[in-house]
């Protein structure tokens, strides 16, 4: 089963494409990171998920190919939007009783004792708790729908450290719980690495990479040696970016199976920010399966 | 994904689940989260805090505590299974069945000096300071696990075309 799928998605804005051309295919089971500059469309592409905005062209579906937005769609999947919007005048209580109003199934029992572990009290009023504990409501709000796909944008980017590691532990322990498929937006590279185990980077309204982490990690490798080699090593592997000195230079290259580079290369491992931060670096380069035979920039080589 | 779910009991309270271990996560040493797991659960059976026929802590109270994606843990878990120290059981969870492959004292000493009296000694003499020899030894040791005991006499680090 896929968590969501894109096909050609597409989404204007009067002249400016807030997403062009993403196609994706995710399956269920992951948690989904979408990684991005401020204003990549990190949002844009959660909310046509959400069926929260209509496409421009293409289309969004959830669940094995429901219509995004899709009354059998909305059942089974649960949003938390930017900044946990929550009705700060009502209590607690009354907040999960609007929320029970609001959807057709809603686990009252669950929402209230996720809450009392949480040591959030019923009576409490909902502007007077902290931002940890407000975005810990929210949550508890959305998984008391007992959805099938989780949709959070920018959970964390409020959050004091502490507190976004005690709500990550609350959404990883109910994942593993409740089995469901969880996708969140931040543009926080570190942190990621342990929860997220499916990667989506984002940059300019494209999709630049979208796998399976450990996949991506495997398919990367950082290449150093002389700077006289670069041009021969440019034919055999797919250059992401180029760091260059007067004698060594150090490349972080996709590799495709078993090519002999040379004796004079050394090869060292890649972390997840340093493969992130080199993409983002250079919106055209791509790590999707599609573009995977075509060296599509080699940037300071000669050709 | 549906994990070591506590099964409902028809009466009374649901048993309280004990622990036996805490992990916890050394971000900075670079060793997977799912190895550093498995480490830990091997390093607390050599010590006896865990034991045969104990449970594992429950994926979900692991990543709870850890803030880490379940599959990490279930990972960790199957490769313990993989070794044959522990079998998961479907709707209960995951218990220690075996103890990791250990020698004794005695070898383990045995082994130590010969280290020290052969070849530490003669790196010692051939000029080789503290960072040189673990350089080499690092090396060295990756290439025997990665060649299965084809040690060479190159000590360079893997090269390039070996993983490409």
């Amino acid at each position: 089963m896929n968590a969501f799928d894109a096909s050609d998605l597409g989404k204007r804005y009067g002249k400016r494409w807030a997403l062009q051309g993403c196609s994706l295919s995710v399956p269920a089971g992951h948690v989904v990171a979408i990684v991005g500059p401020n204003g990549a469309g990190k949002t844009t592409l959660l909310h046509c998920l959400i069926g929260l905005v209509e496409a421009s062209t293409g289309g969004a579906f959830v669940l094995d190919g429901l219509s995004a937005g899709s009354p059998d769609a909305l059942d089974r999947v649960a949003f938390v939007a930017q900044d946990a919007p929550l009705y700060k005048y009502l209590s607690v209580a009354q907040m999960i009783e609007v929320t029970r109003n609001l959807n057709r199934n809603f686990d009252t029992t669950l929402a209230r004792r996720r809450l009392d572990d949480l040591g959030i009290r019923l009576d409490q009023g909902v502007g007077k708790l902290s931002g940890g504990q407000q975005a810990q409501l929210a949550l508890a709000l959305a998984l008391a729908r007992h959805p099938e796909l989780l949709v959070l944008d920018e959970p964390l980017a409020r959050l004091d450290p502490l507190a976004r590691y005690e709500f990550m532990g609350v959404l990883m322990a109910a994942t593993a719980e409740e089995g469901l498929s969880v996708v969140f937006s931040s543009h926080v590279v570190s942190e990621l690495e342990r929860v997220a185990d499916y990667l989506i980077v984002i940059n300019s309204g494209r999709v630049q990479i979208a796998s399976e982490i450990d996949e991506l990690m495997n398919r990367h490798a950082f290449l150093t040696g002389p700077v006289e080699d670069l041009d021969r090593l440019s034919g055999t592997v797919d250059i992401v970016q180029t760091y260059r000195a007067d004698r060594q230079a150090r490349v972080l290259v996709r590799t495709r199976g078993a090519t002999s580079i040379g004796e004079n290369w050394e090869s060292s491992s890649v972390s997840l920010e340093e493969l992130v931060l080199a993409y983002l670096r250079d919106p055209h380069s791509s790590a999707l399966r599609s573009s995977n035979d075509v060296v599509s920039h080699v940037r300071g080589v000669r050709s | 994904m549906i994990i070591d779910k506590v099964p409902d009991l028809p009466y009374g309270d649901a048993v309280e689940f004990v622990s036996f271990i805490s992990f916890r996560l050394d971000v900075k040493s670079g060793v997977p989260t799912y190895l550093q797991l498995v480490h830990q659960v091997e390093h607390a059976l050599r010590l006896g805090y865990l034991q045969l026929g104990d449970q594992l802590p429950r994926v979900k109270d692991v990543v709870g505590s850890l803030s880490i994606n379940p599959n990490t843990v279930i990972k960790a878990y199957a490769d313990l299974e993989r070794k044959g120290i522990a079998v998961g059981r479907p709707g209960r969870g995951t218990f220690i069945v075996a103890e990791p492959h250990t020698i004794g004292l005695a070898q383990l000493n045995a082994l130590r000096q010969s280290l020290l009296r052969g070849w530490l000694a003669e790196a010692r003499v051939a000029g080789l300071d503290e960072n040189d020899i673990v350089a080499l030894f690092a090396s060295t040791l990756q290439e025997f696990i990665a060649g299965a005991g084809s040690a060479t006499d190159s000590g360079k680090v893997k090269r390039a075309e070996e993983i490409a």
